[in-house]
């Protein structure tokens, strides 16, 4: 029982980052229709400047969690976002009108380019954080008991706050409703006095900013990183984002959620080794029944 | 001066140097091989640091009956088609004497095929899986030890001093990882101790808080883990997080500082437990080595000296083979080299004549030491 429920936290908590990160894929691809491979790499830039605000504040003499951990987040949040802006305008805009093909090429360009420019510039060996939050919680059932770090729990709130202030911004401002327009029809929403392009460069901030929030609560949780973790997570991100149907906001968040529970349950329960044929086969299975994923509206042909 | 007395000066320098190239081109090129960048490239540095000052004290003492050695690195992040490809460069177009690597044994064993084929010497410094020399091939050799020397070492230490009768084997799916964690195993059965359970995780993961929770639930009171240390730190970093306060044992593939590192601090890497060479630095004959390297900054910790070594061994087999490269492997199999590691001596398979392993534990300061119980 007890090991049963470790799991299903153990799965929420690795399911909310791949859902914050499976957003910007899914904005993306919503808005645009492409894919942005070098999303995983814009959470391990994320990952660095979370190490290189800390080391400021530290350097500073600024100790307190609160006020640590506040920073860290704004900062990384906007220097990310800045980050998403100039790989959108650089790499994506000029090619805006050519082939589907041309932006998808220049993305794995960008996700080469960011991954060996962080290598030089930072170096190939992994580094490190110091542990912010220390202390654990643990519930104790019959014999065994369930246990979490405090950082654990302040990546379930923070995760899911995110993604509630998403939806909020997506679902109630002006700013989501021009995201919205912009997704459903862009010809016409420039018609109607919409800057999409503008939209457009928001969407990759916002999934940017997103990112970055995953990359500030694992790199404090784990304590290290290197220039290649943007790979495996975004592949798992990205698989996350195709699960609950690509270009379905609430849709990325479900389907992160669900990916890692899934590998969480699998691995708890039958075994590790096979974790990813499961969780793959489990994409498989869904997409034969629901082609456009859980929640993703099938797309119209118009003849 | 005028203009044209300038051009005339530029174009005889210009000569001179070819010149020089020229002269340059009769060096004696070696290969080294290993994870240069990536997640790994700690262990390639090593590599490299320790051949680049073998190379430098050779070449000031004579070099190989005059000429002279030169490095050439070769990048394989130890993927194994890396390797094959970084092995066919060095073979074909840098036409290496020798080669000095690789670090993975899943590099090293492709690689070697190729090496083989261009009828040259490969030594590792760092390959401990026993395929590697148990294929036959005259040119494979190391200065490590092996992977089921290593497991019977580790096992017998669960079994004898931490009198473990539970023990969790973990590998990381690859031919390091999971050769050193069956040799494990296979000593751990032969003693009578079944191991609770046996599961692999995956490399490049950084989560594996749901095999931690299996392995909570499997009562184990060691968790022996085969594998790199950047998946060994965040194995053990979440072990400890969800409370688990068994032991916890790993091979010479955590052998670096980078450890602590991929752990999140030095507090998680507390008393775990590691197999590894007698450490080279305590032998007296690296003393002045020793010296050399820590003047320039550079503690030569892991496998730093074993580079230093192949690189001693590969050259005094060039030099006994007097400039034929096929006669070098003969030659190393029929002598007994001097190192900086000891006097080092091969068997037919290219395997150490003495292995040395024995066991280390990591302390709260992110160092380790011998144990001495």
């Amino acid at each position: 029982m007890d090991i049963v429920l470790q799991q299903l936290v153990n799965g929420l908590t690795l399911g909310s980052v791949y859902g914050l990160i499976a957003v910007g894929y899914t904005m993306v691809y919503g808005i645009i229709g492409m894919i942005n491979f070098a999303h995983g790499d814009v959470y391990m830039v994320s990952a660095y400047i979370t190490a290189i605000v800390l080391a400021l504040l530290s350097f500073f003499g600024i100790h307190s969690f609160p006020v640590v951990i506040l920073f860290t987040l704004l900062l990384t949040i906007i220097i990310t976002g800045v980050y998403g802006w100039t790989i959108e305008r650089v790499a994506y805009r000029p090619l805006r009108n050519s082939t589907r093909l041309a932006p998808l090429i220049s993305a794995i360009g960008m996700s080469l380019i960011l991954q060996n420019y962080v290598q030089i510039a930072q170096g190939a060996r992994s580094q490190g954080v110091p542990t912010l939050l220390d202390g654990t919680l643990r519930m104790h059932i019959g014999d065994g008991y369930v246990q979490l770090t405090y950082m654990k729990v302040f990546i379930l709130v923070a995760a899911f706050s995110g993604m509630g202030i998403l939806t909020y911004i997506i679902q109630k401002t002006t700013l989501g409703r021009m995201c919205r327009a912009t997704q459903q029809d862009r010809k016409m929403a420039s018609i109607l006095g919409i800057n999409t392009d503008r939209i457009i460069s928001y969407v990759f901030v916002i999934g940017a900013a997103m990112a970055a929030l995953a990359g500030v609560l694992i790199t404090l949780d784990y304590g290290s990183f290197d220039f290649f973790v943007g790979f495996v997570i975004g592949v798992k991100a990205f698989t996350a984002a195709v699960l609950g149907g690509i270009g379905s906001l609430p849709g990325a968040m479900l389907g992160g959620v669900i990916l890692g529970l899934a590998e969480s349950l699998f691995s708890g329960l039958v075994n590790t080794d096979y974790k990813d044929v499961f969780a793959f086969g489990l994409l498989v299975t869904i997409l034969i029944f629901r082609p456009s994923g859980l929640l993703g509206k099938p797309a119209v042909e118009k003849v | 001066m005028s203009k044209s007395v300038l051009k005339k000066t530029l174009v005889s320098l210009a000569v001179a140097s070819s010149f020089a190239a020229f002269a340059a081109h009769a060096d004696i090129k070696v290969g080294i091989a290993g994870p240069m960048t990536g997640a790994y490239a700690a262990f390639g540095e090593q590599l490299w640091k320790g051949a680049s000052q073998a190379a430098e004290d050779i070449n000031a003492a004579g070099g190989i009956n005059g000429e002279k050695l030169v490095l050439v690195k070769a990048d394989d992040a130890c993927e194994p088609k890396q390797a094959v490809s970084v092995a066919n460069r060095l073979v074909d177009s840098d036409q290496v004497a020798g080669v000095i690597g690789h670090f993975c044994s899943s590099s090293s064993i492709p690689a070697s095929e190729i090496y083989d084929e261009g009828g040259i010497s490969e030594i590792t410094p760092a390959s401990t899986n026993p395929q590697y020399t148990e294929r036959g091939l005259p040119g494979v050799f190391r200065t490590c030890g092996r992977d089921d020397q290593q497991g019977t070492v580790a096992a017998d230490y669960i079994i004898d001093k931490l009198k473990a009768t539970k023990v969790a084997v973990i590998h990381d799916k690859d031919t390091y990882g999971q050769g050193l964690a069956d040799a494990t195993k296979a000593q751990l059965n032969k003693r009578g101790v079944t191991e609770v359970m046996y599961e692999g995780l995956t490399r490049g993961e950084k989560d594996f808080n749901a095999l931690v929770t299996k392995i909570r639930a499997s009562g184990a009171e060691v968790v022996y883990f085969g594998g790199l240390h950047a998946e060994a730190g965040a194995l053990v970093h979440q072990l400890r997080d969800q409370g688990f306060t068994g032991g916890f044992m790993s091979g010479d593939g955590i052998t670096s500082e980078e450890f602590v590192t991929a752990a999140g601090g030095p507090k998680y890497v507390d008393g775990v437990y590691m197999t590894f060479g007698a450490d080279p630095r305590n032998n007296t004959a690296s003393a002045d080595v020793i010296a050399k390297f820590r003047a320039a900054g550079y503690e030569p910790e892991g496998y730093t000296l074993y580079s230093y070594a192949a690189l001693q061994v590969l050259a005094a087999g060039l030099k006994g083979a007097n400039g034929d490269k096929t006669k070098v492997a003969e030659w190393i199999h029929g002598n007994t080299v001097p190192t900086v590691m000891g006097d080092k001596q091969y068997d037919a398979k290219g395997d150490l004549t003495v292995s040395d392993y024995v066991m280390y534990e990591w302390h709260a300061d992110g160092k380790y030491t011998e144990t001495t119980n």
